[in-house]
């Protein structure tokens, strides 16, 4: 057995777990990246519209501030985010941003004078003031209030994670490409690293560290109809949950992105409705303003994928020979603009529609795209029940979004997330909680549950598939724990998934080649995953309200009074079928934005019973504090501040603002 | 996986992927040929995926994005670097021939590292902004930069380190540190930056060799394959000017 021993392993090599390692690195943390793929080819490349951050430099972006950006988010979550943790979020965006452009992201600029856009399916002049000039610009996106989305054409992701991966590279951060972590090696109370599987060789590692931290990104290949890639399996929320320590938290909160292309799934990116693209149906009329007349396309995306399968059931699809699906119209943006700010969606519906979006229509229909859901840790990144172990990024539950995250929130969580965390594991590195008289037993016991595991699936004698098992999960979760959930589908989803996780336990690796071995892979991820799957799909069918992204069409409303609840999933007993869910409750005494309605969507909720108390109590301490100065009313309403690394409390600075 | 669907006038293909395992002391490298029913839309990617999943599990490639932008699939289709993932099958004789990308250390079948190769490139060609100061102030304004000068940076930015130039560069084959077209690019990428302090001096101690700009030998396989379309001509034309003034 060879053993590995770093200060802080870092699982995934996306834009989180690559902040982390930079980080930790200038905090004088040896470090070690583990990455499923080459670090450049990580999902995190396929964010392509853009990065939330209240620069407010474009006109178009004057007046925004981290509180309006604090209460979008928050709206967006509908009320299911801890709103410290979007707080320190809020303030943490431009400075991330800000980061990133002294590090080489070429960021679109602000250009001084008149320009056209498209407002509201018609075209109108706006002008940028000189004292803008090439700053950073912004374009509109989903559920925002100001055009707050700060972006590269439509390449964001890419040009961030290049930036990114060769700023570590800059450094010297050491990733171990093409390796697996199957297992946390923990004691129960403490985790001490990781049984890492080389993809290359087949050979199994132990990887002891001080601190660990998960940032696998997202969990939707378990759905058959998703813009996800293929990597994004969820392995490190999986390997946490099968610590059964660990929880996992809001796993029914899966986000629809409204506009995957039909039916490949691929994304186009919201950035096409946020500079002006419309949804048509199949008469090709603009459905959208007759259900959402406040932000029409630019609604939410629980909303507005929500509003597009509506329209669709009630038979005003277009079709094609693959079956029904609607229409994105980005032709009034002209071929200029599509050219160069939406190129990349050029190249998609060029490669793989054979169409041309300057003259041609695109058919689109929502798609799986993120997890809301993710390892539950407290503001710090860390998890509360297993000391050591940290998670960042779509990996975690922060929580920052709630039941929907907005578009432009997640390349900017994990950057955010990467500055502040990875503050955190270094001050954990550095304190007495992380001597550890770390027994070697331990660690051997892990390598050898993991290798036998590995020897079972082969030598066993086992008879089921593993991809057709990955198949039918998949089948089960896209019609039965999609958009549109009701009590008797999760019911079947929840049996029928159950079926899934016993019939892979006999699953039989035919071949026995050296090196990574596929099939192998396929079998032992999909044992993982079908435990994802059961996690969403329980908590789908106990969550009886609906809220964000999760709707129950048996249980229309929102429910503060019920359901004002984290959902924290574990798997105690490695041979039990199901999660074990508990729940943990949000104070609504300590909000600074109470429960009401978004802006957007649904207006009818059941309130909670001291909505309105705390209501009187913000207005009676507002009274308090001298008007105008909204540093000091936020700081009596809910502080915030002294959660932050010292490194990261300075103010923003922000035109006009002094 | 996608919803495929197969339709009456659908064609038999017949893949010939050229194997071989490493890892395996009794592997040859050898063709095999796997037939399968083309579907409406199908691409590379899910005819290689269909074809692991019913004839041959132990089948090695690598796909991420699966939509184009990860630079993951490169590989010889039908002879020439390419996108597997974006390539349908439509626009392919019903007989297809698939082997790894030539000039990287092959670790399985059609799987390259192609990782390992991008990170030794960086790491001697420096591609990432050099500055003075270490530590940004993240309270202030970024610096600014003209609206023009941001997009042209993008256009080298796109650059996904398939390989694809690499597998069709004539100089890689003959030298094994040749930076190609994929490292020359970077550094007109960072020489356009003004966020980047180094001086053409520097960059001179990075490419000035044979095993940079002066390597190549203007075969342009590299700008003909390229899958992001990059003005990879120009860029090595323009930086071996540029280097040629400082020598």
């Amino acid at each position: 057995m060879q053993t590995i021993h770093t200060d802080v392993l870092v699982i995934g090599g996306g834009l989180a777990g690559m902040r982390i390692a930079i980080g930790v690195k200038r905090r004088d943390q040896e470090c070690i990246v583990l990455s499923l793929v080459p670090p450049k080819r990580s999902h995190s490349a396929a964010a392509q519209g853009g990065m939330q951050a209240s620069l407010a430099n474009s006109i178009k972006g004057e007046g925004d501030n981290e509180d309006v950006h604090f209460t979008d988010t928050v709206r967006g979550s509908d009320w299911g985010a801890d709103q410290r943790v979007v707080r320190m979020f809020t303030n943490t965006a431009p400075k991330a941003v800000r980061e990133l452009a002294a590090w080489g992201v070429p960021w679109n600029r602000v250009q001084r004078g008149d320009r056209e856009v498209v407002i509201n399916g018609k075209r109108v002049t706006i002008t940028e003031q000189d004292a803008a000039h090439g700053l950073i610009t912004a374009r509109d996106f989903g559920g925002t209030r100001k055009w707050r989305t700060s972006y590269v054409s439509d390449g964001t992701g890419h040009s961030m994670l290049y930036t990114m991966s060769d700023q570590a590279i800059a450094r010297d951060i050491v990733v171990h490409e093409r390796t697996e972590a199957l297992a946390l090696i923990h004691d129960g109370a403490r985790c001490y690293g990781a049984i890492v599987r080389n993809l290359v060789s087949g050979e199994l590692l132990a990887y002891v560290a001080s601190a660990t931290c998960i940032a696998t990104g997202g969990f939707g290949r378990i759905y058959r109809t998703t813009t996800n890639a293929v990597i994004n399996e969820g392995m490190g929320a999986a390997i946490a949950l099968e610590t059964g320590v660990a929880t996992l938290g809001n796993m029914e909160a899966v986000q629809f992105h409204p506009t995957a292309i039909f039916p490949a799934g691929i994304l186009v990116t919201e950035g096409c409705r946020g500079d002006g693209g419309l949804l048509l149906d199949g008469n090709e009329h603009r459905f959208m303003p007759d259900y959402e007349p406040e932000k029409k396309e630019l609604a939410s995306r629980d909303v507005v994928s929500r509003r597009m399968e509506q329209h669709m059931a009630s038979g005003h699809s277009a079709s094609s020979r693959f079956g029904d699906h609607l229409w994105l119209d980005i032709r009034l943006l002209g071929r200029q603009h599509i050219e160069s700010n939406l190129r990349e969606v050029k190249e998609i519906c060029h490669y793989f529609l054979g169409i041309d979006p300057v003259t041609d229509l695109i058919p689109v229909r929502p798609a799986q795209h993120y997890s809301m859901g993710g390892v539950r840790t407290d503001h710090r990144g860390q998890c509360p029940t297993l000391q050591g172990l940290f998670a960042a990024g779509e990996a975690s539950c922060w929580d920052m979004h709630g039941f929907n995250r907005l578009g432009g929130n997640s390349v900017a969580e994990t950057v955010v997330a990467g500055m502040l965390v990875s503050e955190f594991i270094a001050d954990y590195c550095d304190g007495a909680d992380s001597e550890t008289t770390l027994s070697s037993a331990l660690v051997r016991q892990f390598w050898r549950r993991e290798r036998d595991r590995l020897q079972q699936l082969t030598t066993a004698g086992g008879n089921e598939n593993p991809f057709a098992l990955t198949r039918e999960m998949q089948d089960i979760m896209t019609d039965k724990v999609g958009i549109f959930r009701d009590g008797a589908r999760l019911g079947e989803a929840v049996e029928e998934l159950q079926s899934l996780l016993r019939r892979s336990r006999k699953i039989g690796v035919n071949n026995q080649v050296p090196g990574a071995n596929p099939e192998l892979v396929a079998a032992y991820r999909v044992q993982k995953k079908l435990k994802l799957a059961l996690c969403v799909a329980l908590g789908a069918l106990q969550r009886s309200e609906s809220r964000g992204a999760h709707f129950r069409q048996d249980f229309p409303q929102r429910n503060d009074s019920d359901w004002l609840r984290r959902t924290l999933a574990s798997w105690p007993d490695e041979d039990a079928t199901l999660p074990r869910l508990d729940y943990e409750p949000l104070d609504v005494m300590n909000m600074e934005l109470p429960p009401g309605w978004r802006g957007y969507g649904a207006r009818d909720h059941i309130e909670h019973p001291d909505t309105q108390q705390r209501m009187s109590a913000i207005e009676a301490i507002s009274g308090q504090i001298p008007t105008g100065d909204r540093f000091a009313l936020q700081q009596a309403l809910m502080p915030y501040e002294h959660l932050l690394p010292e490194r990261y409390r300075g103010r923003n600075a922000r035109l006009g603002e002094t | 996986m996608e919803p495929t669907e197969t339709t009456p006038e659908s064609r038999s293909l017949r893949v010939h992927v050229l194997r071989h395992n490493p890892q395996d002391p009794g592997s040859q490298p050898h063709l095999q040929a796997f037939d399968i029913e083309e579907a409406d839309g199908m691409t590379l990617f899910i005819a290689l995926n269909e074809i692991r999943e019913t004839k041959a599990p132990d089948l090695q490639f690598d796909f991420v994005c699966r939509a184009g932008i990860c630079g993951s699939c490169g590989m010889l289709i039908n002879g020439r670097p390419g996108l597997a993932c974006r390539t349908l099958t439509k626009d392919l004789e019903a007989d297809i021939y698939l082997a790894p990308l030539p000039l990287f250390e092959l670790i399985a079948d059609l799987s390259v590292n192609t990782g390992k190769w991008m990170r030794g490139m960086s790491e001697r060609l420096e591609t990432w902004i050099h500055t003075d100061e270490n530590e940004p102030d993240l309270n202030a304004f970024e610096a600014r930069m003209e609206p023009q000068l941001a997009q042209q940076i993008y256009e080298l930015e796109r650059c996904i380190e398939c390989g694809c130039c690499i597998a069709a560069c004539g100089t890689a084959r003959m030298r094994e540190e040749f930076a190609g077209a994929v490292g020359l690019n970077k550094i007109a990428r960072f020489r356009l930056d003004p966020r980047d302090a180094r001086s053409d001096a520097d960059y001179y101690e990075l490419i000035g060799d044979e095993n940079g700009v002066f390597g190549c030998m203007s075969l342009l396989g590299c700008e003909d394959i390229c899958p992001k379309e990059l003005p990879l001509s120009t860029q090595l034309a323009f930086m071996r000017r540029k280097m040629a003034f400082v020598s």
